[in-house]
């Protein structure tokens, strides 16, 4: 059960093999024999989790099931759940139990998901190691003493380890398709607007979007067809006809053309993932993709160019944390000014208090036309890209991330080499495109590496077709981490 | 020497929607503390804005009204105003900064010395704050979120004003504007329509001295006294040699001045940039078109209507357009009318009729007696069967509902005794036993006349015909 996708989840819960409550309890069992050594989870209940399976039990029997009916699903802990303390991996949070639930949970609510429990992450999503949360590093269940990446490294590491069979996560710079390398997992961040980002605790607004993460794209595709569609509650969501992902999934490759971008092959990209990448590409084009050389020639700018808009809108996104109403609240205090400081530099860590900084300088008078007007126009070079690549190919497809999972406390202390482990996947958060990444080999120290799928505007039905060609041709991602052993 | 005086206004007027700008909560006055504030207002984690359209529909009103479709701009963007303060539950405010939906546009305004337009800057669509709550605690503040969301234009004059009355006769004119058009409630105790004045000095012709702002502001009277006592205290420092600093200050009715507030150096650097939850504000031509076309005609298109069609002088029209109401019924009596000139109407309605409503503290709306009515007894004025004396006492008769003007008449026998023979006998009557009057008045005391004529009116209960009873007593007089 532990290793099963979740259609075969899904007919074994119809088939009354097993009960969601069963099921559930194996996944919780699991979770809590491992969350002590890989810090997965922040919040579990497995009362709450198990009164969802019950109900959902008395659905499949009513025959009022749907796909997900049942089957448990971890939730990054950035979307806001009622009744469940949300913490965004934050001190500043760590009292919050929000009144309201995300879009997203309402989704999975609505189609008779179970609430596994809210996994772990960077504070306020502002990382990519996951080690930046207040509630202690996320391990790497390919290795304890490495990374998962992050900033959904919770989620990841969650997938990995089979304590969830499925998850959630949100992406602003990479933070779903890094550590779904990371951790060998796959995970998908949608076009911009697919999913609604309501609830969903907001790091830089024009670039975070919510996704899945799970084992395969398969499962990516049945999880996507829950978390997408249009909410009025969001002006940025988008308004379109709903469509299944499922259904270009057995579609042959023959005839797509795989466009490789040569500058995601560049210096800083480690051999070994090069070699797994170029391994990855000779695959599809044995299942009969073309490969076509494309060029993003601003994609160089990419990483300063988010490090500017990012911060930006996190200095004024977090600026609703202030003591007042809900959340973390300094004790003493002299006045209103001196409440603010103190709540705000106890509530928030290092890496979050840095960006807040960046941000709130970048925007300064006097600054801002150099930094942020500056960031913005390299963002429209870089979409601009995309668009004269996407006319020579179909999906654009190199490594995820430079390099394998690095040991924690590794890059801790160089904000800078942390931030350059986004370099290939931030340049589609500054476009609003979707990409994903897939398991597609191993590095050194048998660390997992990831493939990187960037499609084109809403064309996420054909990536999962990529992907799951590939994962029927290759078995990267039925791979277990070899040292976890329930 | 002499000093001119510049003033510029920012006006905020509520936007009289159901909800708020960026959420569903209801935007109604007087509410408990904090139970008309949602999930959006008290900007829990994760909660987003979506823009109101009735109060985009508002903006592009006041926006047609002020300058027509040239002034609208067809795509304007929300922008984020950052700054720290507990009733601002976001840490910034949702307003707009380069790109308002209202750029340029005028309002002319009509004072003693005749009639100006004063040019708007723009308007903008914003949210407003909250309201801190510091009498009732001790130690702590309390926060009341009700406000905190609710729909604001701010309306930016350009600073083309000269005296405060030229500044109180523009807030007039915008407040009856908004009313007018129906984007605003204009009720200034519960702070729904309030200025800020930018106030400053100059040599006349001069470049611009230093400003001051003049904060919240939400009377006429206020503005009125606040322009004066900050112009005196500029004038005051210029003369003794001083410099004006460019600052804030507010207001205190109670002492009559102004106090400063913070100094420029001391202003927020507010950190504008457009606000990524916020797509750009599209107003479609089809959509300005439907708006456009459901505008009411304007008070200066009135205005200039009834001075041509009415032959009414600029001061009545003006007086007459005030309101939308009074407007309105003014049009309405004069539809109806048979015999008297519109010049009459204009008189009854800004004279007696505005002082009945003032008396009883009511608008045309819940005035009971309809402009045909009204229309009627004018008619009965210029017919003869009373007096304009009679008229006033039907006209109460009429407004606590007792029926139309006939009906009071024939119930009250107030029909004006016309008939000379009868009016003649009173005159006797009062000659004789007034002769002292007589006297005085034979001796060239004008007031004793007037004396008399009370008389003759007492004695037929204000039935007399008035002019009959000049002519007839003036002859029995003299002979």
């Amino acid at each position: 059960m532990l290793n099963a996708s979740l259609n075969e989840l899904s007919a074994a819960l119809a088939q009354k093999k097993i009960s969601s409550a069963e099921l559930t309890q194996l996944f919780l069992d699991r979770t809590s024999r491992l969350n002590g050594a890989l810090n997965a989870f922040i919040t579990v209940d497995a009362e709450k989790s198990l009164a969802q399976a019950l109900a959902a039990d008395e659905r499949i029997a009513k025959g009022d099931a749907k796909p997900l009916t049942g089957i448990p699903v971890a939730h990054k802990d950035i979307f806001v759940t009622k009744g469940w303390r949300t913490t965004c991996g934050s001190k500043m949070l760590s009292n919050f139990v929000s009144p309201y639930d995300a879009h997203v949970i309402e989704r999975f609510n609505a189609a008779g998901a179970v609430i596994l429990g809210k996994t772990n992450m960077d504070e306020f999503a502002m990382g990519s190691s996951s080690e930046t949360s207040f509630y202690g590093p996320v391990k790497n269940p390919w290795g304890p003493a490495y990374v998962p990446g992050g900033s959904s490294g919770g989620s990841t590491a969650a997938i990995a380890a089979r304590m969830a069979p499925a998850a959630t996560g949100t992406d602003t710079g990479g933070s779903i398709r890094q550590p779904a390398a990371l951790s060998g997992v796959s995970g998908l961040k949608p076009t911009y607007g697919l999913v609604s980002r309501y609830g969903m605790i907001a790091f830089a607004s024009s670039l975070d979007q919510g996704g899945p993460i799970a084992k395969s794209a398969e499962d990516l595709a049945l999880l996507l067809n829950v978390m997408a569609g249009f909410d009025e509650r969001d002006s940025t969501s988008v308004e379109r006809a709903a469509e299944d992902y499922r259904r270009e999934l057995d579609r042959p490759l023959a005839g797509l053309r795989v466009g490789v971008p040569k500058e995601h092959f560049g210096g800083g990209l480690a051999a070994e993932v090069g070699k797994a990448i170029e391994a990855a590409l000779a695959q599809l084009e044995k299942l009969g993709a073309k490969r076509v050389p494309v060029n993003l020639p601003s994609s160089g700018l990419s990483v300063p160019a988010y490090y500017v808009i990012a911060p930006a809108e996190a200095s004024s996104n977090l600026s609703r944390f202030d003591g007042v109403r809900y959340g973390h609240r300094a004790k003493e205090y002299r006045d209103l000014a001196d409440m603010y400081f103190r709540t705000r530099a106890e509530g928030f860590g290092a890496e979050v208090r840095r960006r807040i900084l960046i941000g709130t300088y970048v925007l300064s008078h006097g600054y801002y036309d150099a930094y942020y007007l500056k960031a913005q126009k390299i963002r429209r070079l870089i979409a601009d890209d995309f668009v004269a690549a996407f006319k020579q190919c179909d999906l654009i497809v190199g490594p995820t991330a430079p390099t394998v999972a690095f040991k924690i406390g590794a890059k801790a202390a160089d904000p800078v080499q942390m931030y350059l482990n986004d370099i290939y996947t931030i340049p589609a958060n500054l476009a609003g495109l979707p990409a994903m990444s897939i398991p597609c080999g191993f590095g050194k120290d048998d660390l997992p590496v990831g493939l990187h799928i960037v499609g084109n505007y809403f064309s996420e039905a054909r990536m999962l077709n990529l992907a799951h060609q590939y994962q029927k041709a290759t078995d990267w991602h039925q791979r277990e981490p070899g040292g976890i052993r329930p | 020497m002499n000093w001119e005086i510049v003033i510029g206004l920012e006006t905020h007027a509520q936007l009289s929607t159901q909800s708020k700008m960026f959420s569903g909560a209801s935007t109604a006055f007087g509410a408990a503390p904090n139970t008309q504030a949602s999930a959006v207002d008290i900007a829990l984690p994760g909660v987003l804005p979506v823009a109101n359209k009735d109060a985009v529909e508002r903006a592009i009103r006041f926006g047609l009204a002020v300058g027509g479709e040239n002034v609208i701009n067809r795509r304007s963007v929300f922008a984020r105003k950052n700054y720290f303060y507990p009733d601002l539950p976001k840490g910034y405010q949702i307003s707009q900064y380069e790109l308002p939906i209202v750029k340029g546009g005028e309002i002319r305004i009509l004072t003693k010395s005749g009639e100006k337009a004063v040019r708007l800057t723009r308007a903008h669509l914003e949210e407003d704050a909250g309201k801190s709550l510091h009498e009732a605690f001790r130690d702590s503040s309390g926060i009341d979120l009700n406000r905190a969301g609710v729909p604001l234009l701010e309306i930016v004059s350009e600073p083309d004003m000269r005296s405060a009355e030229e500044a109180v006769a523009y807030a007039k004119t915008l407040h009856s504007l908004v009313r007018w058009i129906g984007i605003c409630d204009g009720n200034m105790q519960e702070g729904s329509f309030r200025c800020d004045a930018n106030v400053s000095v100059r040599r006349p012709g001069g470049p611009l001295g230093t400003r001051a702002e003049i904060k919240n502001l939400n009377s006429f009277r206020f503005l009125e006294h606040a322009i004066e006592f900050e112009a005196k205290r500029q004038i005051d420092i210029l003369d003794d040699g001083g410099k004006i600093v460019q600052e804030t200050r507010l207001y205190d009715a109670d002492r009559d001045e102004t106090r400063a507030m913070r100094t420029k150096e001391e202003a927020h650097d507010y950190r504008y940039f457009p606000d990524p939850d916020l797509s750009p504000l599209e107003v479609s031509e089809k959509w300005m078109g439907e708006i456009k076309a459901k505008l009411p005609e304007l008070p200066e298109a009135k205005r200039k209507r009834y001075q041509i069609e009415y032959a009414l002088s600029l001061y009545d029209a003006s007086l007459l357009t005030d309101t939308r109401e009074k407007a309105e019924y003014f049009e309405l009596v004069c539809r109806s009318l048979e015999g008297p000139a519109p010049k009459t109407v204009a008189n009854w309605i800004t004279g007696e009729l505005s002082a009945l409503l003032n008396d009883r503290g009511i608008d045309f709306s819940q005035l009971l007696i309809s402009g045909k009515a009204f229309a009627k007894l004018l008619d009965r004025i210029k017919d003869g069967t009373i007096s304009a004396n009679v008229a006033k006492e039907i006209l109460h008769g009429m407004a606590n509902g007792e029926g139309d003007a006939d009906a009071i008449i024939a119930k009250r026998g107030l029909k004006q005794i016309s008939d000379a023979g009868a009016i003649e006998k009173i005159v006797d009557q009062v000659i004789a036993a007034n002769p002292k009057q007589v006297e005085d008045y034979r001796a060239g005391k004008e007031k004793a006349f007037n004396s008399l004529v009370g008389q003759v009116m007492k004695a037929t209960q204000g039935k007399a015909n008035p002019a009959q009873v000049n002519e007839i007593l003036k002859r029995k007089l003299a002979g």
